[in-house]
Order: structure tokens, then sequence, then C-alpha cells
């Protein structure tokens, strides 16, 4: 069966290396699916989780808080500035973030930036709740 | 000088040499892991370049990042260390920073800077330059998270406008006992190499849309990237300054036991010939 080498790096290092059959992930402009052979593109990606169901019919949860995938005949990368399997999502962490960041939507209704800011650390650790949830 | 002062100096030399050892081995230690961390940053930010080149390279695509535009205001990074003791890590950098901004402007309007490290901040307050924004304590293993909100604000700075382009200036590790000092023109991306990709992209959905994504998260991984290497550059100073005092120290405790014995010498000396003097003047 033909596969696809998949890897999820971010600044701080690798956070995934494997080959799967299929890989998904939802990009800016909607659900991508990739399969081995797919031609070369580049898409941005939107906080969620990527999908790698891998050779033994498992599926895997990556956590990623943007970025785009670069995709490659042979070879998908994802680059994200912050990524998590979902065996390694700190739960607690995620839900003292998503605590914070509703206090401060609360909180403020005028400042804009604050508000986006807050917005998108809430949108972070509700996806990571969520892939930690599936592991 | 008294035997009791001599020995009262060695003894607090040593004590000194005794702490500049230890650092030294901290630092060591502390440079083996930034090296490390920045290996591991290194296939991010390639494969990033290589997105961002083959981009920008095979296409007409325009974007505010990508363009020189008149200078009104310059931005400057500055990248320095929450501490001194590190030789001439941070002095380089921030004398550097200073000329070059006597040189180009003539009044404090025509620049702003942005600050890393307890050092540099308190050199441009005390010169009253206009500091944007700063970070101190910045850990030795920095995470991408940490440098994040600086890093996407200097962005943000030059895309509303409230500066035209963007220097920065830190401290290129080559090797412990050496690092360069460098100046990189952040923004607008200018440099771009034109790599020669292997595969030209389908973007999806557009070019623009992808360069409005890629473009921020490239500079923003520029930073973190000069802050890792300064981070190595900062340890191997640190390191060899150290090195240097403790064999400073070496050398001058070495000086010390020489006159202490000299002078412990004399004394025994002294004290025979009193001695042979006093039997003398019995007989």
């Amino acid at each position: 069966m033909k596969t696809i080498q998949v890897s999820v790096v971010t600044p701080d290092g690798p956070v995934f290396e494997g080959n799967a059959k299929m890989v998904s992930a939802k990009a800016k402009s909607g659900e991508l699916g990739i399969l081995p052979g797919h031609i070369p593109l580049v898409a941005p990606l939107t906080i969620s989780a990527v999908r790698v169901h891998d050779t033994d019919g498992k599926t895997q949860y990556v956590a990623v808080s943007g970025g785009f995938i670069e995709v490659r005949p042979e070879k998908v990368t994802i680059l994200a500035e912050a990524a998590e399997v979902a065996g390694e999502i700190e739960v607690d962490r995620a839900r003292a973030s998503k605590e914070r960041a509703e206090k401060r939507l609360a909180g403020n209704q005028q400042d804009n930036l604050d508000a986006t800011r807050a917005e998108l650390a809430l949108k972070r650790a509700i996806n990571r709740i969520d892939v930690a949830a599936k592991r | 000088m008294a035997l009791k002062d001599i020995k009262a100096r060695i003894d607090s030399t040593k004590k000194t040499m005794q702490i500049t050892k230890a650092m030294e081995m901290v630092s060591a230690a502390k440079l083996n892991r930034a090296e490390q961390n920045a290996r591991s940053f290194g296939p991010y930010v390639d494969k990033i370049q290589e997105v961002v080149g083959s981009i920008a390279s095979g296409s007409n695509a325009k974007h505010s990042m990508l363009l020189t535009r008149p200078v009104k205001k310059t931005g400057y990074f500055v990248v320095t260390a929450d501490r001194g003791l590190a030789g001439a890590y941070n002095s380089n950098i921030l004398r550097h920073v200073y000329r070059t901004i006597q040189e180009r402007h003539k009044s404090s309007d025509e620049y702003a800077l942005i600050v890393i490290g307890k050092v540099g901040v308190n050199f441009f307050k005390s010169r009253k330059m206009p500091i944007l924004d700063s970070i101190t304590g910045v850990a030795d293993q920095p995470s991408f998270a940490e440098i994040k909100a600086i890093a996407s604000k200097a962005v943000g700075l030059y895309a509303d406008g409230t500066f035209d382009e963007l220097y920065m200036y830190y401290n290129h590790f080559v090797s412990a006992i050496q690092s360069d000092l460098t100046e990189k023109k952040l923004l607008p991306l200018t440099d771009i190499a034109a790599t020669k990709s292997k595969s030209s992209y389908e973007y999806e959905p557009s070019e623009d849309e992808i360069l409005e994504v890629l473009l921020p998260q490239y500079a923003e991984s520029l930073i973190y990237g000069a802050l890792l290497d300064a981070k190595a550059a900062e340890h191997g100073s640190r390191m060899t300054a150290m090195r240097n005092a403790t064999d400073n120290a070496n050398e001058l405790i070495g000086q010390l036991n020489l006159s202490y014995n000299r002078e412990r010498q004399a004394a025994i000396t002294q004290e025979i010939t009193e001695i042979v003097g006093g039997v003398a003047a019995l007989e």
C-alpha cells in the first residue's frame, strides 16, 4: 500500500513524524484530505485537529494552532507555531487558559485587539481540550 | 605588606575563583542546551524559508511585507542579555546600535526601539531613547510561546505603519570564544532567496491569502531564530569571560603565594639574626 510521510514541525522542534495512508486537515478554505501522490499544495490551516490515518488503521490526532500545510506527492509537512500530539496535551493547562480567555472576553467588549487575542486563545484552548479527549 | 594581609588576599581570591569556575561550568552546560535548541529550530525555519522562497520567486504576489516603502520611521529590534558578566557581549551591541542611531537620525521621532534584555532596556532608558516594547527575564532556553508576543507585536507595528523598516541587532554565535555582531534588515522582507523549488505549488485558496498567513509567521520565526542564536552567543561569551577570570585569579594567587613565601622567609631570617645577635651580646 502506498503511504505518505507526515511531519509536524514547530519552532521548538519536530512534534510528530510518521507514515500515513491519509492525512486530513482543516484549511481556511475547507476540509482537506490528502492521499499519497497528491499534487504539490500549500494552504493555511485553521486552529484545529490534524488527523493522521496511519497504516494500522488507527488515527492519530495532532492539535495545531494555525500555521500551514505543505504537500508534496511523497511528503506532507505541517508548519505551526504550536502543535501537540493528543497524548501530550496538558489538559489542566488548556482548561486554565480557556477560563482565562473567557474571563477576558466577558470583561472587555470595547478593546478590539485584546478581544481578538482572547478569542484566539480561547479557540486554541478549546481545540486542545477537544483533541486531548480523543487520545 | 604584612603576612596576614597577603594571606587574606589569597583566601578571598580563592573564593572568587571558586565562583567564577562554577559560573563557567554552568554556562558551558547552558551553551550546550542552547546549541541543541538552535538545532531543533533548524528544520522549521528551513522549511518555511523554502515555501516563502518558492512563492515569492514563482509569482507576482504583492504583499505589504515584501514591498519597500518610503521610510519615515525606523524600528530597531535589539537583543541583549539580562545580566552582565559576559565580557563585551552587551557593550558591543549597545555601542554599535547607539552609534548607528546617532548617525542615521536627527531626532527621536525618526526611530523606535524594541528591546530584549534588562541591560539594553536600562541603557536606552538612561539615554531617554523611545522604547516601544521590551521584555526582560527571558528564560535561558526560551520557548517560542515566550517570544511570540513581542515578535508578533514587532511585525504588527510594521504592518500598521508605526515604522517603515525594521532592523534587528544581535550577536551571532560562531563558537564559544567568538560571536559576531549582526545587523539584519528584517522588514520589509527584501532578501528572500528565490529558491529553486523542486515543485511549483497549487495554492489553496490563493497566493495572496497564503502570504497573509505565511509572511508574519516567517518574520516571527526569524526573530525567534535570532534570539536562539543570541542566547547561544550569550552563554558562550559568559563561559569565556568566566574562564578568563578563573585564569587571572589563578595567576594572581601564584604571585601572592610567591610574595607570601618571600615575606615569611624574610621574617624567619630576621628572627634568626636577632637570636644570633642576642647570643653574641651575652658572651
